[in-house]
């Protein structure tokens, strides 16, 4: 068992790591959005990386090639994909809203003013 | 002055190659990279880009807010009209081998109609979402 | 190079900046995805996320500030906690088989059906969109009407009616004649 074939999961694992962190850490509301993308970004490259196999070809059925990689973590990352992004469309359709009602988009002062009202 | 002259020329010139690049990836998704989503996205980012140069209010007058609306919904429309379709001829929901006279025909039109549906839907969408993100404006504040 | 762009996107803290190396970090991911031979992926990665993200980020950029404010405590816990996360997802990580084994179990059940008559039943040589829109057809039809769920909920969240003095109804931007 090499280890350095585990060096592309590894890292995606960190770009796992890193989107994870920019979600919890930052306050600023878009920054964590864009680190939720990075988050889902790296979860498709986890889920297609076994999928490849050396020496083969994409999956379109050709005369010329015998070996293709595996079809079918592509469907399910294409839809992921566009999931994702309306995700992300209401997500930001969300912080204009947020933005216009608090006058703000970091989460300190959100819940500053929801505390002072409550 | 001279580099919004430039701009427009190039963006006159490109727009139409993006909108027959997104048709070629749309009908030649069976045969390559490409289909529904894909050549969606980039139609929406066609008109995004004209939007962008020319204006909003020009944009919104090219391609209307209620025809926006219609491509969302017609898009889905026929995505489930094509599966009542299979329903109706005898098979079961989302069949296609019963819509034509031989399966492999039928499968034929039924990807067919159903990328087009896709591509209809993504495209409004994206289409729909980048309207309202670019006609509010800033400083409004509503009431809490 | 990925990773140089998500520590920079985690550190910068100018927002137009972030969203310029958001967008970089997706034409990477759809390089990479190049190499792994999933060319539809790609497609579909490149546009929309370079492409359509962009444009929503900067939308939402445009309609809010663009600076992030300074961080008021040290994030200890959350760089634990993402830690932690990745040890773990490395540790489940060592029983995968190894990358480009062509007899590995995941080519097994299912797929070399796929790959072998997806031709000859749908008539249709790219497996990707044969899956996509024929064999799994239904999950297809859930997508979209995610996406269009999607679109439902953002003009429920943005369109604004509003009524003038005279009573008519003005939705902010010319619309219906």
């Amino acid at each position: 068992m090499n280890v350095l074939d585990f060096v592309n999961y590894w890292i995606a694992v960190f770009l796992l790591s890193t989107g994870l962190y920019i979600v919890i850490a930052r306050g600023n509301l878009v920054k964590k959005l864009v680190g939720l993308s990075i988050f889902q970004t790296s979860v498709y490259l986890i889920y297609i990386s076994p999928g490849k196999i050396l020496g083969g070809t994409a999956p379109i059925i050709d005369p010329a090639f015998k070996i293709y990689s595996n079809p079918l973590p592509h469907v399910l990352i294409l839809t992921a994909i566009v999931v994702g992004v309306a995700t992300l469309a209401l997500g930001l359709a969300l912080v204009v809203r947020i933005n216009e009602a608090y006058g703000t988009i970091e989460e300190d002062e959100i819940r500053a003013q929801d505390v002072g009202r409550y | 002055m001279r580099s919004q002259v430039v701009l427009r020329v190039v963006a006159k010139l490109l727009i139409p190659f993006i909108l027959v690049f997104a048709l070629y990836v749309q009908f030649h998704g069976d045969y390559g990279p490409g289909g529904g989503f894909q050549a969606g996205v980039i139609i929406a980012a066609a008109v995004i880009f004209y939007a962008l140069i020319f204006g909003l209010p020009t944009a919104k007058r090219l391609v209307p807010e209620w025809l926006v609306e219609t491509m969302v919904a017609l898009g889905v429309l026929i995505y489930a009209g094509v599966g009542v379709e299979g329903l109706l001829l005898g098979g079961n929901f989302l069949d296609y081998f019963v819509l034509s006279h031989n399966p492999v025909s039928g499968q034929h039109i039924g990807i067919f109609l159903v990328e087009v549906g896709v591509c209809i839907t993504v495209s409004g969408v994206m289409l729909m979402i980048f309207y309202l993100f670019a006609g509010r404006k800033r400083g409004w504040h509503s009431e809490r | 190079m990925m990773v140089a762009t998500a520590l920079a996107i985690a550190r910068l803290r100018n927002l137009f900046a972030v969203v310029v190396l958001g967008s970089l970090y997706s034409f990477l991911m759809a390089t990479v995805l190049v190499v792994l031979d999933a060319v539809d992926v790609a497609m579909t990665e490149a546009s929309v996320g370079a492409g359509i993200s962009t444009v929503l980020l900067l939308g939402t950029l445009y309609l809010t500030k663009s600076e992030e404010a300074q961080p008021t405590h040290r994030p200890l816990l959350p760089l634990l906690v993402a830690l932690v996360t990745g040890g773990l997802l490395v540790y489940g990580m060592l029983g995968l088989p190894e990358f480009g084994e062509a007899d590995s179990v995941i080519h097994r059940h299912v797929v070399p059906r796929y790959l072998e008559q997806g031709v000859t039943e749908t008539g249709v040589p790219n497996i990707v969109t044969a899956v996509l829109a024929s064999y799994r057809g239904y999950d297809t039809l859930g997508e979209t009407t995610v996406i269009f769920t999607a679109g439902v909920g953002v003009i429920l969240l943005l369109r604004r009616w509003r009524r003038d003095a005279t009573g008519k109804d003005d939705d902010a931007e010319g619309g219906r004649p």
